[in-house]
């Protein structure tokens, strides 16, 4: 499943991404953190994407992953719209015949969609200021 | 000919706006729809280098050659995750 949506990301609605026979299966959910990295309270993030790019995106990451790792299975949900602290803004998922390569291709997934992906966003402050936040490059 | 131009994130503060139909002369690259919409909103000039533009839903270089009902899109340095 790869997806852009604008309802809440429910934690326990991916036991589909869990495949059947495989023997291992990563979870990485990403939530919104109460402090920026300059110690600024977060009340919140404003996300937005260029959904049909977006979504094209995340099967070409999918597909890297499977050239890279072998035979994974990824799900990748990006949630946009307004997000508060401590909800979910992005899920993957990874299942695989074995852990190692489901822990490689869940890291590799959320990596490359916070270096590629075309989605923003925007952190409020709880002194009512906001500014769009982008990536570092992946070292 | 007549493009479609849809700007995201800071990009379309600085346009005030999400989407822009703008009127480009037969032959236009991705440059001149740039430079069309710099001239009329200098504040976007600084974001040139950092910008990267898909057309039709396909990231491409400023002299790529548009066509009639052509969408660009401008697409600033990301924030997913």
């Amino acid at each position: 499943m790869f997806a852009v949506v604008r309802e809440p990301i429910d934690p326990r609605t991916f036991e589909d991404a869990i495949r059947p026979g495989d023997g291992g299966a990563v979870k990485f959910f990403g939530v919104v953190r109460d402090r920026a990295d300059d110690g600024r309270t977060v009340r919140g993030l404003s996300y937005e994407a260029f959904e049909p790019l977006a979504t094209v995106e995340f099967e070409r990451i999918a597909r890297e992953a499977r050239e890279r790792f072998g035979d994974v299975a990824l799900a990748i949900v990006h949630r946009i719209g307004e997000v508060c602290v401590g909800e979910i803004s992005v899920a993957v998922v990874a299942s695989a015949a074995h852990r190692a390569a489901a822990f490689d291709a869940c890291r590799y997934a959320i990596d490359q969609l916070k270096h590629r992906a075309p989605i923003w966003k925007k952190e409020r402050y709880a002194d009512g200021s906001a500014r769009w936040r982008e990536n570092e490059p992946i070292s | 000919m007549k493009i479609r131009v849809l700007a995201f994130a800071r990009l379309r503060e600085i346009l005030d706006a999400a989407e822009t139909a703008l009127e480009l002369r037969a032959g236009s690259r991705v440059g001149d729809a740039w430079a069309a919409l710099a001239e009329g909103c200098p504040a976007l000039e600084e974001h040139r280098a950092s910008t990267r533009v898909a057309c039709n839903g396909t990231l491409v270089a400023l002299d790529h050659a548009l066509h009639d009902g052509d969408e660009i899109a401008l697409l600033p340095p990301v924030g997913g995750g």
